[in-house]
């Protein structure tokens, strides 16, 4: 037996596009009944504005041991969860995915709720932010703690 | 002596650098280092109660900073 029943699989800050295929292979075990994947894509408009792109950075070793901090504590709260999280930086085109979820349980609730709480966690502290460029030719870093007026 | 601090994103941006060099003395506290920068060119844009990594690591004000830590000024995190 080399692939574990269960834990943590994959934890990644990658550059090239996210291969949602390949991660999907990563979960597969006899004892899955349901995989839940989580994407986040860039969109074509925020707060009415039309956006173009987006440009991701990270603080890459912080946001890789945070990452994988946040994928043990959802196994640990959750036995026979098997998690795979992967975030790309850089540059992506709209409808590219900047985040990819992978939970993989005997039980759909606790897969889909395992993939809804990694997400969750992940905008909370992981150090990784974004810069919205629009089609007018501005540049803007994205702050969830401001209210846009 | 001074203590380098590393800067990402908006606070990059800010102080027109990815790294800056804090002129303190370690050890000192997390909030006395915050305090210094906010003295630095581009210091006013920082927000009341900035977040602070060492090491790595999430950190409150009160943390003690020693010669050779990894510090580093967060912006707010907009991962996903």
């Amino acid at each position: 037996m080399t692939v574990p029943e269960s834990g943590v699989l994959h934890v990644a800050i990658v550059t090239a596009p996210i291969d949602v295929g390949a991660l999907l292979s990563r979960v597969q075990a006899p004892g899955v009944g349901a995989v839940s994947l989580f994407l986040g894509t860039v969109r074509d408009l925020n707060d009415g504005r039309p956006v173009s792109g987006m440009e991701y950075e990270s603080y890459e070793p912080m946001a890789e041991s945070e990452l994988r901090a946040i994928a043990e504590e959802s196994c640990g709260r959750m036995a026979g969860l098997r998690l795979v999280v992967v975030h790309r930086v850089g540059s992506l085109a709209i409808g590219e995915a900047s985040v990819a979820i992978v939970a993989a349980h005997a039980h759909r609730a606790q897969a889909m709720d395992a993939a809804r709480e990694v997400i969750e966690s992940l905008k909370q502290r992981v150090p990784i932010w974004k810069r919205e460029h629009y089609l007018s030719g501005e540049r803007e870093w994205i702050d969830p703690t401001k209210v846009r007026a | 002596m001074s203590i380098p601090v590393l800067l990402f994103a908006s606070y990059a941006d800010a102080f027109g650098a990815r790294r800056l060099e804090v002129p303190l003395e370690a050890p000192c506290q997390v909030a006395d280092l915050v305090r210094v920068i906010r003295t630095l060119p581009g210091g006013d844009r920082l927000p009341a109660a900035p977040l602070v990594a060492v090491n790595r690591t999430w950190v409150r004000e009160d943390t003690a900073v020693q010669t050779g830590d990894e510090v580093a000024l967060i912006p707010p995190v907009a991962g996903g």
